[in-house]
């Protein structure tokens, strides 16, 4: 059944103003980020670029970009792990427990992550660990690693199983159809969901606020500075943050494409 | 083949099985516990006295869950209305465009909901880019768009938006065509076709979308910190500052446990009812 084609272009109309409604405020943002003004009133009068150049200098600025990547890092490398066999689990092996484990994944991620922050730190004080950032990697993953093993999950459910058996047939060990078969099968949702988890955690500010303790993420400080005493270098970091990002999403988008077309030569 | 699958299955569930263990379950028991505990002690020792779900009632914490409850409960309504065109485009009639549209949506989840809060503040406040401009170009002033009930709301709106649209889109994706085509060639009109084929049928998505909406929805925060200026305090605002300014935290676990009871119970109670296998594809 095909719509008309006015019902198209309407629709079509509509989905570029969603578009343009989600990144408005980053709009604001970026213009923000290079009024030379100290305190900001729109129309801009005057632009500079004196609040990237003071960004780079600050060592506060390093030392919380460091402590965010460090974070998102590791998170990201667990949660590659974690989601490859928890995929599996998810989707491709029947066994008794798996309706259970599927709705167990599913539950954090329908739960406020300000509520899960604050459990977490009542937990890791009442068995006598101090948050730091270390602490804010495992409260990032309750979060991240469910939403992981869901990408991957994607992934495991399209693929056929009969490859695995025939490997199994000709006498490969358990090991072995694992390392050659099923992994390099769920490569792409693996690193996609690496992709996810990154990013995710890059971002992330309700998981943070009560797990870092004395530490602090880029967000965190972004919205300490929001709250109260605001700084010129707000918008600025939030543009690099954001930036930066939107970078590494392009990188993979080009490196995957760039390897799909020397396949295609191969073929 | 059938026994062996259920050994890797259990086996491969145990890394994420452990992490939720020890870092979901485990810190739910103890914000249980502590709910129980006597006012603002900080070690779980003492004899439960339940004493802090009384505040919940004697010091007016019910009229921020209220709150909570029911801007979640509108947001939601909204998004609904809002998502559901874009939504049948995206899974019936764009072509390269859902990718775009997908792509555009999901990137916009990797920035930091604080700084698109942010943005909307400079855009909307007095002075700001709408505001500004207007003022510049023709001298009318208008009031500060900020710190109001309907503000919190345009932000739940605004950052909850991806949440209702997938979904959906997953929801009507799963429609088939013959019966969308079945019903128009009975002679059910446009109207007919949405309300007893779309609607119905779509009803995986539709409930998925919803509930996440509303849960994540009713443990905000920084949408009424950022935009709604403590013009109304929302229940996770009262947490934290239980836990905080307060010092009370039997209190402030007292008022998660409130929290995460409504939230938990919708929640598994959505969980229960779809069939994760269908909605995500599984091949018979």
């Amino acid at each position: 059944m095909n719509s008309s084609k006015s019902t198209q272009i309407i629709l079509f109309i509509y989905g570029l103003l969603v578009i343009v409604f989600l990144y408005l405020p980053l709009i604001s943002v970026g213009f923000a980020s290079i009024s030379k003004a100290r305190y900001l009133t729109f129309p801009i009068k005057r632009y500079s670029t004196k609040w990237y150049m003071k960004a780079m200098e600050s060592e506060t600025v390093y030392a919380i970009i460091t402590t965010s990547l460090k974070v998102a890092v590791i998170v990201t490398v667990i949660s590659m792990i974690v989601a490859f066999f928890g995929a599996l689990a998810f989707a491709r092996y029947n066994w008794r427990y798996r309706g259970f484990f599927q709705k167990l994944i599913l539950l954090p991620i329908f739960f406020p992550q300000t509520v899960l922050g604050l459990a977490l730190l009542m937990w890791f004080n009442s068995i006598g660990i101090i948050p730091t950032w270390k602490t804010a990697i495992v409260a990032h993953l309750v979060w991240i690693a469910p939403i992981a093993t869901l990408i991957v999950a994607i992934r495991a459910y399209s693929f056929d199983p009969s490859l695995e058996e025939a490997a199994r047939d000709m006498g490969a060990s358990t090991t072995t159809v694992l390392k050659e078969i099923t992994l390099p099968l769920l490569m792409p949702g693996i690193i996609s969901a690496g992709l996810f988890a990154f990013l995710l955690s890059w971002g992330n500010f309700p998981l943070s606020l009560f797990t870092t303790g004395a530490d602090s993420t880029l967000p965190e400080w972004l919205y300490a500075k929001m709250v109260s005493g605001y700084s010129p270098l707000v918008p600025t970091l939030g543009i690099l943050s954001v930036a930066s990002s939107f970078l590494l999403v392009l990188v993979c988008i080009a490196l995957i494409s760039f390897y799909r077309s020397i396949q295609n030569k191969i073929n | 083949m059938e026994k062996l699958d259920r050994k890797l299955g259990f086996f491969s569930s145990i890394p994420l099985g452990l992490i939720l263990a020890i870092s979901f379950l485990a810190p739910l028991f103890v914000v249980a516990l502590f709910s129980t505990m006597p006012q603002k002690v900080f070690s779980l020792g003492q004899l439960p006295d339940f004493s802090s779900y009384k505040l919940f009632f004697n010091q007016g914490y019910y009229k921020s869950l209220l709150w909570s409850l029911s801007m979640a409960l509108i947001s939601t309504a909204i998004l609904f209305f809002i998502c559901w065109p874009l939504a049948f485009g995206m899974a019936k009639v764009f072509k390269k465009f859902t990718l775009v549209l997908t792509i555009a949506v999901v990137m916009s989840l990797f920035v930091s909901e604080n700084i698109r809060l942010f943005g909307w503040s400079l855009t909307l406040m007095k002075g700001g880019l709408l505001e500004g401009h207007l003022r510049a170009w023709t001298g009318i002033a208008l009031p500060s768009l900020l710190y109001n009930t309907g503000i919190i709301i345009f932000g739940l709106v605004y950052v909850y938006l991806p949440f209702m649209l997938f979904p959906l889109a997953q929801g009507i994706a799963m429609v088939p065509e013959d019966a969308r085509q079945a019903a128009a060639d009975l002679g059910a009109n446009r109207w007919q076709i949405l309300l007893y084929v779309d609607l119905p049928l779509s009803s995986p998505g539709i409930m998925v979308g919803s509930l996440l909406c509303f849960v994540l929805g009713a443990g905000a925060m920084s949408e009424s910190k950022l935009l709604g200026g403590q013009s109304v305090i929302v229940i996770a605002d009262d947490i934290e500052t239980a836990f905080t300014f307060g010092q009370n935290w039997p209190l402030g676990a007292s008022l998660s446990m409130i929290l995460i009871i409504i939230i938990g119970a919708l929640a598994i109670y959505g969980i229960n009812k779809i069939d994760l296998d269908t909605v995500m594809g599984r091949k018979r």
